[in-house]
Parts: structure tokens; sequence; C-alpha cells
């Protein structure tokens, strides 16, 4: 075991991975002598040298696609995006061609190309810096998308995607960076990354979150406990191949559900996650599936607004409450 | 920095000279096949044909070994035979059926072969570039001494992946031919509406690459610069800028009325065949017989007669299989 922070366990995992496999490289704006703007691949540049640690112009989608053609010839690409309203430069090469290639192709190519990407909002960067868009790369069949909320998952994650032969796109939260944590690197370099994790066991709510919101959501549970509502929290860790089993397993038990999600509500993943539900849980159910999201604005930048904007543990309780009959 | 146009002569070699000129002959034939099979109903969805541009796909490929990377767009079909797809193989595509290049799951416009290193076809204008700017990477990072060809038209040079992947090929001193397919229109956009500097190959100054541009109704004169671009890249100069000035015969695509091209214009490109130009110059040199005409005509013929009876004859992917290819397996 040793103790280090998520940011620390996703340089471990590049370390690892650019010994382990002469094919890896990461590459993306200023990761090379800047150390990457969140201070992600510190060091790397000096121990790999400029080959394996890419400085690229500000060019997402030329240095997306270039990741792209580098798999597709034979190597293992890390793309790393600065922010994901930055990735929105790289869509096209995204949606059209890494997702769509192998089926394209009639199977004759893939994309084992791993794609980082900070996303998220809580730090006062407002309306360009701070969204969370993952649903929107959760809805392209052909790529997989992962959201590591723990250090273990920031280590085994990055792992178990270099693994994988069809694009993988990882979403770090900017504000999990400096979260510090316990990490067993054997164990979590055999993690299964298919499957939701039931973070705290409950019977009366299934709380169900992903990335940057976890946090909250276990605060949010430990003090519906003190309520005398025992809330089961679910951490997706993957948004696509979505683990509904494990959710609807979990509603099956506990009957309501709450969902947080710091996207906007119209369209989010929670809007999925709710209709998943009510296609193959409804008779489960003794209330209406409730969703705590951010408020429908661009992010804010003055930091009361911000966290007005964003899914606040309170909400959570709230909803949670709300739905329990003798609690209400 | 551009290099001067190439307009010596290289020496009479009969022999590849009608090589060349079958491998015009396939395509012309071949699309005209195709456009036939599309009013009767057998393919659909979009076909852009690639009439009257032959000499550039015929010309350029010459400077590619089978080890080096092709990525080409949405108008590739002459690309596609003259890097040895087989035409049955292509049409069946084109029909939809399982047995076509991509099982039916690209049809005209995403045409792959893996074992013949053919990148696809992309249909989003610029959307290749990036592709073969990693493809490039790949090879040079794994000390292979191959080169990606990447053809593009002239709409794509006003795309921001043009300008983003000529300058991450020319930093990193990547090998990639770049290929601007320059037809003077953008679907039914004119060059001169929609590139402020319409000498395109003028375009690489800025990123400090070396260019050429070409008469791409000569398929020598392609032939000759494409080899000559090729090598530059193959010494280590990193990529090159090949413009190949061409115009396509027919519309943009079977769905374009063809309005907005002024009266003659056509007729007077026509002249400039690029096929009846070489067939000409041949004859004329007493390198081609009516009598051999008349039997690469009769070969060309049954080749695509071929393709098409294939192409009748295969069968649909099941429909069972409609989601296989979306994911592979993991662990590489
Ligand atoms: C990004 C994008 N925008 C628009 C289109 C629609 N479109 C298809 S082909 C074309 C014209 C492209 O012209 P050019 O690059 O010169 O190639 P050509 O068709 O002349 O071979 C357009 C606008 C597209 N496919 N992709
Ligand atoms: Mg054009």
């Amino acid at each position: 075991m040793t103790k280090l922070t998520y940011r620390e366990a996703v340089r471990a995992a590049l370390r690892k991975a650019l010994r382990d496999d002469p094919r890896v490289f990461l590459m993306g704006e200023d990761v090379g002598g800047y150390g990457g703007a969140f201070a992600v691949s510190h060091g790397l540049l000096k121990e790999f040298g400029p080959e394996r640690i890419r400085d690229t112009p500000l060019s997402e989608s030329a240095f997306v696609g270039a990741g792209i053609g580098a798999a597709l010839g034979g190597m293992r690409p890390i793309v790393e995006i600065m922010t994901v309203n930055f990735s929105l430069l790289a869509m096209d090469q995204i949606v059209n061609n890494a997702a769509a290639l192998r089926h394209m192709s009639g199977g004759q190519f893939n994309v084992p190309m791993v794609v980082r990407v900070a996303t998220g909002g809580g730090r006062q960067m407002a309306a360009q810096h701070s969204h969370s868009l993952e649903v929107w790369y959760a809805h392209i069949p052909g790529i997989k998308v992962l959201t590591p909320a723990t250090v273990p998952d920031a280590y085994g994650m990055l792992l178990a995607a270099l693994q994988e032969s069809d694009p993988v796109f990882i979403f770090e939260h900017a504000t999990l960076y400096p979260l510090e944590g316990e990490l067993d690197e054997a164990a979590a370099e055999q993690m299964d990354i298919s499957r939701a994790a039931v973070v705290r066991p409950g019977s009366d709510v299934t709380l169900i979150t992903y990335g940057g919101t976890l946090g909250k959501t276990i605060q949010a549970a430990d003090q519906l406990r003190e309520m005398g509502i025992q809330a089961e929290v679910l951490d997706l860790r993957t948004l696509r191949p979505l683990d509904a089993r494990t959710i609807l397993t979990s509603v099956a038990k506990t009957h309501r559900a709450v969902i947080v999600d710091e996207a906007w509500r119209s369209g989010s993943f929670a809007a999925e996650i709710s209709a998943r539900i009510m296609e193959d849980a409804f008779d489960s159910l003794d209330a209406p599936v409730a969703r705590v999201c951010s408020a429908e604005v661009p992010m804010p930048y003055a930091k009361h607004l911000e966290a007005a904007a964003l899914p606040q543990t309170d909400e959570i309780v709230r909803a949670a409450q709300e739905m329990v009959p003798h609690h209400g | 920095m551009s290099a001067t146009a190439t307009s010596e002569r290289p020496p009479v070699d009969r022999e590849h000279w009608l090589f060349l000129l079958r491998e015009m002959l396939r395509i012309r034939r071949f699309e005209e096949k195709a456009a036939e099979m599309y009013s009767l109903g057998k393919i659909h969805g979009f076909l852009h044909l690639y009439i009257g541009e032959e000499a550039t796909g015929v010309g350029a490929m010459q400077a590619f070994a089978p080890g080096d990377a092709i990525v080409a767009t949405y108008r590739e079909h002459g690309q596609a035979l003259v890097r040895g797809i087989p035409a049955r193989v292509l049409m069946a595509e084109m029909f939809g059926k399982a047995t076509g290049c991509s099982r039916g799951h690209g049809g005209s416009m995403h045409f792959f072969d893996a074992s013949r290193r053919f990148y696809g076809g992309y249909a989003i204008v610029g959307g290749g570039l990036p592709i073969a700017v990693g493809l490039a990477l790949a090879d040079k990072m794994q000390n292979r001494s191959n080169l990606t060809a990447c053809y593009f038209g002239d709409g794509a040079v006003a795309e921001g992946e043009f300008h983003e992947s000529l300058n991450l090929a020319a930093l990193w001193k990547l090998p990639v031919v770049f290929l601007c397919e320059n037809n003077l229109y953008a679907m039914g956009t004119a060059l001169e509406h929609h590139q402020a500097q319409t000498n395109i190959s003028a375009k690489a100054g800025a990123y400090g690459l070396p260019s050429n541009a070409v008469d791409g109704m000569d398929v020598l004169a392609v032939e000759a610069a494409a080899k000559q671009a090729a090598e530059s890249v193959r010494t280590g100069n990193g990529p090159f800028l090949l413009e190949l000035r061409t115009y396509r015969f027919r519309a943009h695509s079977m769905s374009d009325p063809d309005l907005y091209r002024p009266k003659g214009e056509i007729e007077e490109w026509r002249k400039r065949d690029p096929i009846a130009l070489f067939e000409a110059r041949l004859q004329q040199l007493g390198l081609l017989s009516p009598a051999d005409l008349a039997k690469l005509e009769a070969d060309v013929g049954a080749e695509i007669d071929d393709a098409v009876r294939f192409a009748e004859e295969s069968p649909w992917e099941p429909a069972d299989k409609l989601l296989d290819n979306v994911y592979g397996p993991a662990k590489p």
C-alpha cells in the first residue's frame, strides 16, 4: 500500500505504461517541459525524452487525429487534452474517425488509443473551462468512457485502458488531482473496469454518481445515515459500456434512486440512467427517480454563484430524504 | 520553397506507359459502370466519380511502395483500384455486399484494405489529414522507412485540419506526401470563391515544407512530380505538398445537377482529357496501335463485367451481424 494523490496515481500509471511497453507514448499540449497543465506528467520528459513525451502545437484536431493514425500504425498513444472544453475542437476526429473506423472498415482496422481529458467545475474557471461533457462522449458507440473517481481507479483504469483494442476516453475531474488515497498497485493492475462499484452498502435509497461528485455523494450518505436513512452509493466508474446490472440490482433492493451528475440536467447521463431504471426496474420503484445536476447555465465565475450552479451535498441529502417516506 | 515544375520527359518506356494507360482506362470504365449501376438502383447513397482525374490517381500512385500507407477521400475509387484492390471487391462494396472491401459497411465513400495499407476513404472533408500525420508518426517512431500518401481536394485546404496537419507534419519532420487534387471546385464553390490564395502549393511556404504544382492531366508529369516528392520525403526532409491541377468532368456527385460551372468550361477541359491525350501521344510515338487499344479496352471491359457479376452474385451481410465490429476484444 502506498499513500499518494490522484495526480501521482495517474503519473505512476503513465510511468509504468511507458516503461513496460515501447509502443506507448504521451502527447498533448504542454505535457513535456511544462509538466502538464495539471502537473500530471511532471518529470516524465526527463525520464522518457521528447520522442515519447511529445509537446504538441495547439491543434486538438490534428493531434487527436495523429493519435488515431499512430494507433492504426501500431503504436499505443496516450493523448492528453487539457480540458474537456478544448476536446470539442477534436470532436470530428473522435466521432467520425476514432469511433467509426472499426465498423466502417468492416473490422479491418481498430484504434487502440487512450485519450485523457480533464473535466468538471469547482475551481472558479468560469464558462469555458468547467463543464462536464462526458455524456457527449458516452453517447458514441465505438469508444469507451471511463471516469475514475478514486486513487486506485486513477491508476488502474489507465493501465486497463491501454489493454483495450478500441479508443478509450478517461475523464479526470480536475478537483480530484490533489485527492489523497491508498494504492495497492498489484490489486489495481488486476482491476475490472467493466463494473460499477458499490462504494457504501445501504438499503433505503441508491445514490448513483461518477467522477467528481463521488465525494459529495459519500458525504451525503454519511449525513443520511445519521438521520437513519441507509443510502447505498454506486460509483458508475465506466459510462460506456454501462454496467446496468449493478444499478438495477441496487434499485431492486432499495426501491429508490437519486442520480448525482455534475452535467446539466437536460440530456445528461443522469437522464440515461433514469431511463434505464424506468425501462428495467419500474416495478421495483417506490418513488420517481430523482436527479441532482448542475443548474442550466454556462458556469459562472464568482465562488458563490459557481457553488450554486454545481450539485451540492445538501441537495443530495434533501432529494433522498424526500423520497424515503417517514423522513420526507 | 517550391520545386520547379517538371517539364523533362522520362525516356520512352512502352511497357510502363501502356500500363499507365491501362490503369487510367480501368478507372474510367469502372466509374462509368458505377454511374450506370447507380442509375439502375444497384448503388445507393453518395457516389462521387473520378472521371477526368485519372491521371492524378494513376500517376501519383506510381511513387508509392507496397509498404507505404494510403489515406484518401470519399472520391477514392481511382486510388483504390490503382493500389490493387480488385475491381470486383470495390463494386461489391458499393452494392453493399458482404464480399465488399469493407463488408458493405462503408460503401462508395469508405473503401478500406488493411492488406494494402489502404487506410480508407474519409468523407469529412479534411478529416484524413491528421490520420495520415499519425500513420507517418508511427512509422517514424518504429524506425520503418515507409511514407504515407495523403490525398485530399482543394476544398480541404480551407479546413483547419489542413493547416494543423501540415504544421504538425513539418514540425515533426514526418514522412507524409500531401497530395492535393485541385479540381477547381469544392462541390459547387469555385476555387476563387473559397480561397484567398488560389495557388495552393504556395501555402506550404507558411509551414516551411517543400511543394510543387503539376499539370494533373498529364500522367507522366504527375508520375515524375510524385516520385520527386516521395524521394524528398524518403531522404528525411519531412513532408511535401504536391498540388495536382485537374478537373472533374462529371458533377460533384450523382445527386448534383451541376448548375454552377460556366458553359463551355467543361468542354474546354474535356479537350485535355488525360486518357485521350495520353492515347494520342502514344499513337504519335508509334507505341499504341488500334489493335493494342482494342485489346486493352476488351481486357478492361472484361474486368469490369466480372466486377458487376461478382457484386450481383455476392451475398448480403447477415443482419444479425449488425453489431459486429463496434468494439473488439480487449488485449490487442
Ligand atoms: C467537413 C465537411 N463539410 C462539408 C462537407 C460536404 N462536402 C462534401 S464534398 C465537399 C466538397 C469538397 O471539395 P474538395 O475538397 O475540393 O474535393 P472534391 O469533391 O472536389 O474532390 C463538401 C463541401 C463534408 N463532407 N465535410
Ligand atoms: Mg475539389
